[in-house]
């Protein structure tokens, strides 16, 4: 009989099942993002209609202000400094709605499942974080490609593309972990939508997406210097146009957001739970 | 042959703010059996049932799973199948990817991972629809497919909390039969709560009669209604030792909590 096949030897398995602790958040992140890329495949549509925003700031903002000079860029036209820009904000817009997906979970009952599997709070959020910079990239690769169509001198060094990988992975999994934190304090999807709408802008306007640091007033200069988005952005337009670029601090000031973020987070979703 | 208990809880309570949703309970739940914990809405089996796969807090007392302590997290949870009260799949996944999920976060080995989703899908009657997203499944496919989920990581102690909650008898009947069927063949304890009393009788090895966070008798079925006479049911041996009806608090604790849940539930299937 085949099924006789589902019942474990009772309670032998408990030990020797268990991977090493640190093959298991490796492990995990790997599953939610190929869960992710699964639903995905399902559903292509909102890879479309997120890319109407970029397009209209690429297309309408970024033709326009390339015209008229009127922000100090260092000599590179406009729209090469403003397509790293866009290309961030793109993917911090879809991972800050990702706690969205949380708070479905858990309504759904999922989540309640996926808290009685042996996966750590904080390898469970990391997953999560990831897959919200997996479904960040897809989008990315649409604002890529948009780029180029527009016209952007964007690098074509194999290594470079790497890096870019990494810094919006890393980005967007911040801003999903800010989402999931918030997720975690209110509970509840329309009061996400809420502070998600109410915080979007004021992140991208403070931050070297759209204008250098440097014609900023002090007081936006200073919120700036705090916004992960800017350190984003700056390494992005190394990477990606050239432009100078703090790509150690860069990396190191996203990926210490990031451990921030997952350690949050995972403390609130047993919040979730109840 | 005495083997480790299923589950071995000594002088549990549980409390919510003031509220002791377990009031200082004892249960064994014998290896291979199936055991029914039987209550209305608010008896505090679900808490029970949430201290033992530790997605609650051990407060009070003692909970081991086949020897190991609740508060060693990792090891009770490998133990363990978990399908909860609420209908609750990944409406944007297929069948399949849905068992592969949980395959994966149960560290299933690469090499043996499909050919136990496979199994699972097949014991739960869905591989035909195991292509299909799970969010166009009916509510008894529905549960069938958190079977196998539970199933792929081949528990010693499957969890079912009020399995057949919300289906209608065809699909309540189908799932009971799986769950016949998987303890024939696999002799894995199982522990399930409900309160549909001819249900649990003509399931259960045994059963634990919960009202207001205390077990008031445990014994077979049989037994149990034989101590009242002939013609007597398991509603009648509630009704004794507990001086109430299993209906008399079902919109009680928690009640506008869960006909919310329900409606939800009963709308994302369809």
């Amino acid at each position: 009989m085949r099924s006789a096949a589902l019942a474990g030897p009772p309670a032998a398995s408990a030990e020797l099942r268990a991977p090493a602790v640190w093959r298991r958040f490796p492990s995990r992140t790997a599953t939610f993002c190929i869960v992710e890329l699964q639903k995905l495949s399902h559903d292509r549509t909102e890879l479309v209609t997120r890319a109407v925003q970029p397009v209209l700031w690429l297309l309408i903002f970024g033709e326009t202000f390339n015209r008229i000079h009127a922000i100090p860029t260092g000599g590179i036209p406009y729209l090469d400094f403003l397509a790293p820009g866009i290309i961030a904000q793109s993917g911090m817009f879809v991972a800050i709605f990702y706690g969205i997906q949380i708070i479905w979970e858990r309504d759904a009952g999922v989540l309640t499942k996926l808290l009685v599997t042996p996966t750590p709070r904080s390898a469970l959020i990391l997953g999560k974080s990831f897959a919200a910079g997996i479904r960040a990239l897809a989008q990315v690769v649409v604002v890529l490609v948009l780029s180029i169509i527009l016209g952007v001198a964007l690098t074509t060094s194999p290594l470079a593309i790497l890096g870019t990988v990494v810094i919006v992975a890393l980005g967007s999994s911040f801003f999903s972990c800010l989402s999931m934190t918030i997720a975690g304090v209110v509970l509840r999807r329309d009061r996400l939508m809420g502070i998600g709408q109410m915080i979007t802008m004021p992140l991208f306007f403070a931050s070297n997406a759209l204008y250098p640091v440097a014609v900023m007033p002090g007081w936006l200069r200073a919120l700036a210097l705090v916004n992960p988005l800017s350190y984003e952005v700056d390494a992005l337009r190394g990477l990606l146009i050239g432009t100078p670029a703090h790509l150690p601090l860069d990396f190191a000031v996203l990926t210490f957001s990031v451990i921030v973020g997952v350690v949050t987070a995972s403390s609130l979703v047993d919040r979730l739970a109840r | 042959m005495t083997a480790i208990p299923a589950v071995e809880i000594r002088g549990l309570r549980h409390r919510f703010g003031d509220h002791a949703a377990v009031d200082g309970i004892d249960l064994d739940v014998r290896a291979g059996e199936v055991f029914g914990l039987l209550g209305p809405n608010g008896a505090g089996k679900t808490t029970t049932i949430r201290v033992l796969n530790t997605l609650l807090p051990l407060q009070e007392g003692s909970v081991e799973v086949f020897g190991y302590p609740v508060v060693a997290r990792m090891a009770v949870r490998r133990l363990l199948g978990y399908v909860p009260q609420q209908l609750s799949i990944e409406a944007a996944l297929t069948g399949r990817e849905n068992v592969s999920w949980f395959a994966r976060l149960y560290d299933v080995p690469r090499r043996e991972r499909k050919v136990r989703v496979e199994e699972a899908l097949e014991a739960m009657g869905l591989s035909d629809d195991a292509d299909r997203l799970a969010g166009t499944y009916s509510g008894g496919m529905v549960r069938r497919l958190e079977l196998a989920q539970a199933l792929v990581n081949r528990p010693a102690l499957l969890i079912l909390d009020e399995p057949t909650v919300g289906l209608d008898p065809v699909a309540r009947g189908g799932v009971w039969e799986r769950v016949e069927e998987l303890r024939l063949s696999t002799g894995m304890s199982v522990l399930v709560t409900t309160h549909y009393m001819e249900e649990a009788d003509a399931l259960c090895d045994r059963v634990a009669l919960m009202h207001l966070g205390r077990v008031r008798i445990v014994g077979r079925p049989s037994e149990l209604r034989r101590s009242l006479g002939v013609a007597a049911t398991l509603e009648d041996v509630f009704r004794r030792y507990t001086g109430d009806t299993i209906e008399g608090h079902e919109v009680g604790k928690g009640g506008l909590r869960e006909i919310r849940r329900a409606r939800r539930t009963a709308g994302r299937v369809g």
